[in-house]
């Protein structure tokens, strides 16, 4: 045992699992014929720093393109990740290689959003789960591997007939119990959750944040839970982050989020949130932003919302990128302006819309015409 | 009586697999016994198995015997037909044309299935290979299909047939194989990758399934439905490109030996006197092709996830 | 007289070999002018078949559609192919979930909207060009005249939405239906096209069906809401009524099952449990009954009917007490 890992332990009684340092993950766009060149980048993430601590459930929060997929993948070095570390304990996942690494899966899972897609069609659900564990030398003998499976499969409350099914057999719901149970099988530390319940119906969708809720409780989990959604993702959550083009741009506690969000995007993301309350509905007001999401290809100068944000000031915001910086403890943000809109003094303005192509980006291209404007409803 | 044991038989075996659970091979081999198409071209090719198989005992007279008593009344103008006892009649060199025609059978599926099942092997190793290892494992072996894919197949066929220092029936069972090779080298590495970016890939990946493992256990199987419809329609070509080659004399010159493409290519200096010598073998190939193509055809149908339900 | 008048609605999906499948099973609403209108379902309630029925855009084959769908005193499930094609793009809009799917990806947007534009409105030249800008320019795609260039694959999925919507409101239609038009797409940019479409209906008093399986946008933008399940309507009701007390079991579980933003944290959802493959058949008790927990004996012998329920419609022998119901909606 190192002394670092000793005094950690000894510090503070909520350890960090999972600590992530200025990750980047970036991925070459090649074009050529015979031989690929490297014509640029897609900066999927580009330098997050984030903890997880044990027993905690952080969720990471952003749009389709945030690079928030990437970033999970990144951590179980699913993809390659371009610099940076992701120290899991006391071993950096980032440089980890072969075997070692392979050994080290164990101890972290994935569950994820396509639930049919993510399993193997040709497997029936017991060669499916057993693999995992034959992997790490779990099935010690026929007969506990037997009663080990069929605890798990009532954990994730599936009969216990489902071993010798298939994928296709089981609805929708069915198939991310067997995508948790996989999980399981190899008794981890961490899970990281990509989107577990977007693929599901709604009445469906509780049951799965429940049971991950109770299997949390059962088997002292850690998850990293990654969602579009921010209502599931504060329901479920204990800590949030929220990620924008590549870069973390708020974390909290997800009550601290939802009542007093600092960053303007995040403003915008909860107002955008549809409530099921036509009272709230009606009396809420809506930040909506103009345009769409820039090409993580081409992300902006300065600060990565300034070309959709409502209170972009003239200094700074297009020249230096925010650090992510303690606001208040617990509380990161990585907005210049945070003080002075928190305290009102920067009122919203008009934004025009960008705008942003799909293909070939060109950052200086003719402004005209406003899209839907910053409106506040009443 | 007879009726109800079977099918009482067949309800308590779905209902086991039932139970069981159905995997995804054994609900397109359901499809399959439902489709007519399929029946059709499974009893062609058994019937021609069959044949093929019990040749020695099915042929009536010895094919490679030249009879006297059809030799003798053969000129190069009257080759004799069907008479008692010779119901095909005589070929040209006065043997039993009927049990000449049976007897061919083997050779054609020697030649079709040893050729199908080497080009299959090699096809499968650089296919495989390719698609297991990606990068600059994929993109030689892939430039070397391409090279392999560039010379038209029947013209490969015959320049190694024409290399070869003794023409013989392995010349034309190499050489349709090679030309095979391409083909099934490319279809399972593409399968190979789209399954290397597939989820349930990646899945075993996290869960920190061994790369070994994760290829012959998850990549390989799910990438075979392809190949191996590719691999039946191959024995239908394979049988007609054997055919074509020994038509063009490039197989075995031996003259007891008995094939169809080479009796369709000796039938062509008597057309005039007696088109039946093409004829027959003519309709042999046609319909064991099509059996082949039918089979192939419905697996491709029963394997595709479109019709999953 | 109401717009458009659907009654007992019915499509069967009849294929060859299979037991034909009833997708939509008497299906009744009225959409009054310049009103919003939801149809809420999970998948596989028959939202988006009823949709298509209406709009005749099922495939001709294998199905049967029942019933009637009165617009402006023309059934439209009488008319011809040709009559039918007449009318969609002039009185009938559609927007539908995937814009870019429905979009042609060869011809340009400003061709698309054009073509609408010529073909019912009889525009030319210029003038449709013009007309087709200034249809941009009213959903929010900024330079419209540049755009009308573009191809699809050129636009982001919140424009390509945006060109679907300029598109289905070139000839003003007066009833537009839309099928998930935002579940495609993220928040932010799902808030700004639902801000349109209430725009919209408010300026143009253009009549919406909504259908989507969202209760949170319903919650905001829809007058009356339909909740189906099965084939069918199980509750109809205003949005408040619906919202604040929820009488069908279904209803009340699905607004359990949804996490809300601005719930306090800590509390647990309240799933439905099993899931739509636990359904028994309407023919003799309610199809939610495996999954109800307020099911009685009569839930699986007799079929509950669409009855009137205060201000709204209810079709459930054993519904929530309404105490509980304002009790629970107003948590």
């Amino acid at each position: 045992m190192t002394t670092a890992e000793s005094a950690g332990t000894q510090e503070s009684t909520v350890d960090t699992l999972v600590s992530i340092q200025d990750l980047k993950v970036h991925f070459p766009i090649k074009r050529g014929v015979v031989l690929d060149r490297t014509v640029g980048y897609v900066y999927a993430v580009d330098g997050v720093t984030l903890e997880v601590k044990r027993g905690e459930t952080y969720g990471l929060v952003g749009e389709s393109g945030c690079g928030k997929t990437t970033l999970g993948r990144g951590l179980l070095r699913l993809v390659e990740p371009t610099s940076g570390h992701a120290w899991f304990e006391d071993v950096d996942l980032a440089t980890l290689k072969g075997e070692r690494l392979r050994k080290m899966r164990r101890r972290m899972q994935m569950v994820f959003q396509d639930p049919l897609s993510s399993l193997d069609p040709r497997q029936s659900v017991e060669s499916i789960l057993v693999e995992g564990m034959r992997a790490h030398d779990l099935d010690k003998s026929k007969e506990s591997t037997r009663r080990r499976l069929l605890e798990l499969l009532d954990a994730v409350g599936l009969p216990s007939t489902s071993l010798r099914k298939y994928p296709h057999e089981f609805s929708g719901g069915q198939r991310q119990r067997i995508g948790i149970a996989r999980a399981l099988t190899v008794e981890p530390d961490l899970i990281v959750a990509d989107e577990p319940v977007s693929a599901l119906d709604v009445s469906v969708q509780a049951q799965v944040i429940n049971l991950l809720e109770d299997l949390q409780n059962e088997f002292g989990l850690t998850y990293l839970v990654i969602a579009h959604d921010l209502a599931v993702v504060r329901h479920i959550s204990d800590r949030v982050g929220v990620m924008y083009l590549g870069g973390l741009v708020e974390e909290a506690t997800s009550d601290a989020l939802y009542a007093e969000p600092l960053h303007p995007y995040t403003r915008a993301l909860l107002s955008a949130v549809p409530v099921p309350d036509p009272e709230v509905e009606d009396a809420r007001e809506r930040i909506l932003l103009a345009g769409d999401l820039p090409s993580p290809a081409n992300p902006p100068t300065g600060c990565r919302f300034h070309t959709r944000c409502p209170w972009k000031q003239e200094e700074l915001c297009d020249t230096d990128r925010p650090e992510l910086r303690e606001f208040r403890p617990g509380h990161r943000v990585a907005c210049h302006y945070a003080e002075d809109i928190l305290a009102g003094r920067i009122q919203p303005h008009e934004v025009r819309a960008e705008l942003v192509e799909e293909h070939g980006i060109s950052p200086d291209m003719p402004l005209v015409g406003p899209a839907s404007v910053t409106e506040v409803l009443e | 009586m007879t009726t109800i044991m079977p099918k009482r038989r067949k309800d308590k075996v779905d209902e086991l697999a039932k139970a069981a659970g159905t995997s995804l091979t054994a609900q397109a081999f359901k499809r399959m016994r439902r489709s007519p198409v399929a029946i059709t071209g499974a009893v062609i090719v058994a019937l021609f198995l069959l044949m093929a198989i019990f040749a020695p005992l099915l042929t009536p007279k010895d094919p490679y015997f030249r009879y006297p008593e059809l030799f003798t009344i053969k000129t190069p103008n009257f080759i004799p037909g069907s008479m008692p006892g010779f119901l095909f009649g005589s070929d040209e060199f006065g043997r039993d044309f009927f049990s000449r025609v049976l007897v061919a059978s083997q050779q054609t599926l020697l030649v079709g299935v040893l050729a199908t099942l080497i080009g299959l092997s090699i096809g499968m190793v650089i296919g495989g290979l390719a698609g297991a290892f990606g990068g600059w494992v994929d993109t030689v072996l892939m430039r070397l299909v391409d090279v392999m894919l560039s010379v038209p197949s029947l013209l490969l066929a015959i320049s190694i047939a024409a290399l070869a220092a003794q023409p013989s029936q392995w010349t034309v069972i190499i050489a349709v194989s090679i030309v095979t090779v391409p083909i099934f080298a490319r279809l399972l590495r593409g399968a190979m990758l789209a399954q290397r970016s597939s989820d349930h890939v990646l899945a075993a990946t996290a869960v920190g399934i061994r790369r070994r493992t994760i290829v012959l256990r998850h990549m390989l199987p799910n990438s075979m439905g392809p190949v191996l419809v590719q691999a039946t329609l191959t024995l239908a070509t394979a049988i007609l490109e054997a055919a074509a080659l020994s038509f063009l004399g490039l197989g075995d010159p031996d003259t007891d030996r008995a094939e169809w493409g080479l009796m369709l290519a000796n039938a062509q200096r008597y057309l005039e006197v007696r088109p039946e010598l093409a004829f027959y073998p003519a309709i042999a190939i046609i319909i064991v092709a099509l059996g082949f193509t039918l089979l192939g055809e419905s697996m491709r149908e029963a394997l595709d996830p479109k019709n999953r339900r | 007289m109401a717009l458009l008048e659907v009654r007992d609605l019915s499509v069967v999906f009849q294929r060859k070999g299979e037991k034909p499948f009833t997708a939509v099973d008497g299906v009744s609403f009225d959409v009054d002018p310049g009103q919003t209108v939801g149809l809420v379902g999970e998948s596989g309630c028959g939202k988006s078949v009823t949709s298509l029925a209406i709009m005749g855009l099922l495939p001709r084959r294998g199905n049967r559609v029942g019933g009637t769908a009165t617009f402006e005193g023309t059934n439209l499930l009488s008319l011809s192919d040709n009559q039918m094609r007449e009318r969609r793009g002039r009185d009938l809009g559609m927007v539908f979930q995937d814009p870019l799917s429905s979009l042609n990806p060869v011809i340009s947007i400003g061709l698309q909207v054009t073509e609408v534009l010529q073909r019912h409105r009889g525009m030319k030249g210029d003038a449709a060009k013009r007309k087709a800008a200034e249809l941009l320019d009213k959903v929010g795609i900024p330079d419209p005249t540049r755009r009308l260039s573009e191809y699809p694959h050129q636009l982001s999925g919140g424009m390509r939405q945006r060109a679907l919507i300029a598109i289905a409101l070139a000839c003003a239609p007066r009833l537009l239906i839309a099928d998930e038009p935002t579940t495609a797409l993220d928040v932010t940019i799902q808030a700004q096209i639902l801000s349109l479409l209430k725009e919209l209906v408010t300026d143009t008093g253009t009549a919406l069906v909504m259908i989507t399986h969202d209760l949170g946008v319903v919650a905001g933008l829809c007058d009356e809401v339909n909740v189906l399940y099965g084939g069918k309507i199980v509750e109809r009701a205003e949005r408040h009524a619906l919202f604040n007390h929820a009488r069908h079991p279904y209803t009340h579980g699905l607004l359990g099952s949804i996490p809300r933003l601005d719930a306090p944290k800590g509390e647990k959802l309240v799933p439905i449990k099993g899931s739509v493959s636990d359904n028994i058949p309407w023919d003799n008790g309610c199809a939610f009954a495996p999954r109800c927990p307020n099911a009685i004996d009569d839930c699986r012998q007799t079929m509950p009917v669409l009855e009137t329920d205060g201000p709204g419609q209810l079709r459930c022998h054993n519904p929530v007490e309404l105490a509980d119901a304002v009790r629970e909606g107003a948590r």
